[in-house]
């Protein structure tokens, strides 16, 4: 890549990160860059912490017979969904990627409410660790969904301080959704008009709004929930007089579309992502800007596919299943822009660009089993099967998880000033592939066969299917690893990366890297879109070399 | 701010779906619970937070142009109605404790049997609706105290108000959730009946 | 957002109808509506219209939206928009459960 030759460039002497000293700086500070920082750092931990339960679920899974009892194993995977969902998913890229590149990106010298952003932080932490103490007291048996009247009434386990540790997250979300909407809306440098805002930034503002139309009715649902606990009320118990489905309306109205907080910000880091590498301005902008508010509005209408077995009426499951096909629009229009943005680009095989491949074709797999699923009459027969957790890893894994990697290593060297190892990354990138694969592939033939979600034994025909699965999990668990090595290593010895390694286009890569404070040292005037690339002209370029070369 | 506002509606919007599936499946029940409350003291109560949004909108009035002294005080007249709300309502929820009316703790209803299940599950949506408005409310008068400590520092112009406008917003709303509250709970039942 | 300075006369006026709107509205709970008309709902349906006349006065008027930008209507639309796609939706699901679709011949 131009300019990524080592020795060419020289670290910025005052940057965010050594503009202040000491612990307190970042505890207290304003900076939206430092609380990325400190949000990457907590989210990986939880993110490990997920992944122990994730390992144990699988390691039980080696086997028909129980290693753990089945106690032990629904506090495991309700665990495991909790931590993923709550403290990672849902914040991953909009608290860490869109923290720090949303003000860059459009020319802003941080967020509109600093303070509130820090806030939000504490607010993130507070919820992660009273859900943490909940934890270690012994868990919850609900499974991360909290069914009623199961949760309400019977479950024995600390089902009140896990809720209210999500109850206070959710503030956090919210927060940040609100922080990111007035931003885009009143903080946009001169000439930053709409239609020249990059497509990573149309979907943190497209799933802002999600958080801030979703999240307060999981925060009243749990309040309820707790409510019951103690009062000993059955609003959602059918014995007490209440609907258990009520429950599972309110709980879906958030929770369907905190599916979109989790992938709209993902698939703005692919926009970003396949521009960059293809060197080309993505496909039909306009497409893909509107898309992501497509799938924000639409997400709200399809919550009920997620209540096909539950006693919802004929009716009402036959509006929801029609509804749902209609997110597939705007969610295919997307892949198709970003294949078009492909063709005739020139394209290179960076890491952050093998994240972006392997992401589209992971993402038509989950997108296209959410189908499936969708589909009324199939579903009742896959409902609570590993299909159904085969679909879902496949968006939320195979699609944000990688997504969030590969920006992870695409804006690192913006965050630290460094490049990271591009053969370990590859590799890295390589290894997760393939073991996404061969853990989540064989749960599509498990569900399909019947083998039900949520049970620690299982008929011994499973098994050779369940050992693949655990013997994917392990490969992609060094694959998931690795990462953490390199990219500690490359703070201290990787390459000094300068202001644009890529070579891409957009605001964030005209600063240095890592940025000042204040981000600019002067405000940017934007006169042209983020996606100025030329293909032709570097094509043209390369062609003149190769004939120079033949002379 | 009206972003955050859109966030509350969504907030009792889930307590108004409960509302709504209760008063459907256990509509008699509902009716006779919804007789036990005082629709004169909620009618008070309306009429106060009424009162208290028009001392808030000429609050704003007045910081918009500049009269330190007449904010400050309509800003104060907000606060006393407020408490007078708050206090009104803490009147009825130790009435109903005493009526045995508080569900799980202290649930007696000595009416139709029939209708006992209902009628608790309507009292603890009553609470946790009020209860919740009542949080709100604590919130609100908070606010109107720290705007009238920045009032009285002299911080409002008529060029920089926003503050104290963005708390009457916040107050209005919590008067606009009564509105939708008091019909709903306390004139379901005819009074006459 | 402090731009537009309403009248004080107006906050009076509209002060007033919001009084008269919650007489109005304590008045109907007494009028068993249901059974002189015999439309079943018309109490809480009059209840809740009349409930949402006084919103939209203290949202206009108290909270300036009349006089606000073409944003601030979005939000506070789509506010009242996302409760009604919660609510009805939801209710299309409970008022269709005792509907019989298929049936054994």
């Amino acid at each position: 890549m131009p300019g990524a030759a080592n020795g060419v460039f020289e670290m910025p002497k005052v940057t965010y990160l050594n503009a202040q000293e000491g612990i307190k700086s970042w505890l207290l500070t304003g900076d939206h860059k430092r609380i990325a920082i400190l949000y990457l750092i907590s989210i990986s931990i939880f993110f490990a912490l997920g992944g122990v339960f994730a390992s144990l679920i699988r390691i039980e899974l080696l086997t028909p017979g129980p290693e753990l009892d089945a106690e032990m194993y629904n506090r495991a995977f309700t665990a495991h969904g909790i931590v993923m969902v709550f403290m990672f998913l849902i914040p991953a890229i909009p608290a860490v990627l869109g923290n720090f590149l949303l003000p860059i990106m459009i020319g802003a010298r941080d967020l509109a409410f600093p303070k509130v952003n820090l806030l939000s932080w504490y607010l993130y932490m507070i919820g992660g660790l009273l859900t943490l103490t909940a934890m270690l007291m012994g868990g919850v048996d609900t499974g991360w969904t909290f069914y009623t009247p199961y949760s309400t009434t019977y479950s024995q386990s600390y089902v009140f301080l896990t809720g209210l540790g999500i109850f206070i997250m959710g503030f956090s979300s919210i927060t940040t959704g609100l922080n990111f909407v007035i931003t885009t809306h009143k903080m946009r440098a001169p000439g930053m008009t709409w239609s020249r805002l990059p497509l990573f930034v149309w979907s943190q503002y497209a799933t802002s709004l999600v958080m801030l139309l979703g999240t307060p009715v999981i925060a009243i649902t749990v309040v309820l929930l707790a409510a019951e606990r103690v009062f000993g009320v059955g609003i959602f118990n059918p014995n007490l007089g209440g609907d258990p489905v009520l429950f599972q309306h309110l709980f879906w109205f958030y929770s369907h579309p905190a599916v979109y907080i989790m992938i709209l910000p993902a698939m703005g880091v692919i926009s970003e992502l396949i521009a960059a590498f293809s060197r080309r301005r993505v496909f039909g902008y306009s497409f893909v800007a509107f898309s992501s508010l497509a799938i924000a509005i639409f997400g709200f209408l399809v919550w009920g596919h997620h209540l096909f077995v539950s006693g919802q009426s004929a009716y009402a499951g036959i509006i929801f299943s029609l509804l749902s096909f209609i997110v597939a629009i705007p969610s295919a229009v997307k892949v198709f822009n970003w294949t078009t943005t492909l063709y005739k680009g020139s394209i290179s095989y960076e890491t952050p660009m093998l994240y972006a491949l392997a992401f589209i074709g992971l993402f038509a797999i989950g997108g296209l089993t959410g189908l499936f699923c969708a589909a009324l009459g199939l579903d009742v027969h896959i409902t609570d099967t590993y299909f159904i957790i085969a679909h879902f890893h496949y968006v939320m894994v195979g699609s944000t998880v990688i997504a969030y990697l590969g920006g992870i290593h695409y804006w690192w060297p913006k965050m630290t000033g460094r490049s990271y190892p591009e053969f370990w990354g590859k590799l890295s990138a390589m290894l997760i592939y393939v073991g996404f694969n061969l853990t989540f592939f064989p749960q599509f033939i498990l569900g399909y066969l019947g083998m039900p979600r949520r049970y620690h034994v299982y008929p011994p025909e499973y098994q050779v299917l369940n050992i693949l699965s655990t013997a994917g999990a392990s490969v992609l668990a060094v694959g998931f690893l690795m990462p953490v090595f390199y990219l500690l290593w490359s703070l201290k010895y990787g390459p000094i990366a300068g202001p644009n390694p890529w070579g891409a286009k957009g605001l964030e890569w005209e600063t240095a890297s890592p940025p000042p404070t204040f981000n600019f040292d002067a405000t940017p005037i934007v006169t042209q879109e983020a996606y100025a690339y030329d293909a032709e002209a570097d094509e043209a370029a390369y062609q003149a070399a190769l004939q120079q070369d033949k002379r | 701010m009206w972003a955050f506002l859109v966030t509350e509606v969504m907030f009792f919007g889930g307590l108004f779906l409960a509302y709504t599936f209760l008063r459907w499946k256990h509509h008699d029940a509902v009716v006779a619970a919804s007789g036990h409350l005082d629709w004169i003291l909620g009618g008070v109560n309306t009429g106060v937070l009424l009162i208290s949004s028009l001392t808030m909108a000429m609050a704003v009035h007045a910081a918009q142009e500049g009269k330190r002294k007449a904010t400050v005080n309509f800003l104060i007249l907000t606060m006393i109605l407020g408490a007078v709300f708050l206090g009104v309502k803490a009147f009825e929820y130790s009435h109903k404790w005493h009526d045995g009316l508080f569900p799980g703790f202290n649930f007696h209803w000595t009416e139709n049997p029939a209708y006992a299940g209902g009628a608790e599950m309507f009292l603890f949506l009553y609470f946790v609706m009020t209860g919740l408005h009542g949080l709100h409310m604590v919130v609100g008068i908070g606010l109107v105290a720290w705007i009238i400590k920045r009032a009285n520092r002299g911080d409002f112009t008529p060029e920089y108000n926003i503050p104290v406008e963005i708390t009457g917003l916040y107050w209005h709303f919590v008067d606009i959730v009564w509105i939708f509250l008091y019909p709903l709970l306390y004139l379901i039942q005819p009074p006459h009946h | 957002m402090s731009g537009h300075i309403v009248p004080k006369k107006t906050y009076y006026t509209i002060f007033l109808l919001l009084m008269v709107l919650l007489a109005v509205t304590v008045l109907i709970a007494y009028l068993d509506l249901d059974h002189a008309t015999g439309i079943g709902g018309l109490n809480i349906i009059v209840a809740l219209s009349i409930a949402f006349t006084k919103m939209m006065l203290v949202v206009l008027y108290f909270m300036h939206m009349k006089w606000s930008s073409k944003l601030t209507w979005v939000f506070g639309g789509a506010s009242i928009l996302w409760l009604a796609i919660m609510l009805v939706i939801t209710l299309a699901d409970y008022f269709s459960r005792g509907w019989v679709m298929f049936t054994n011949r």
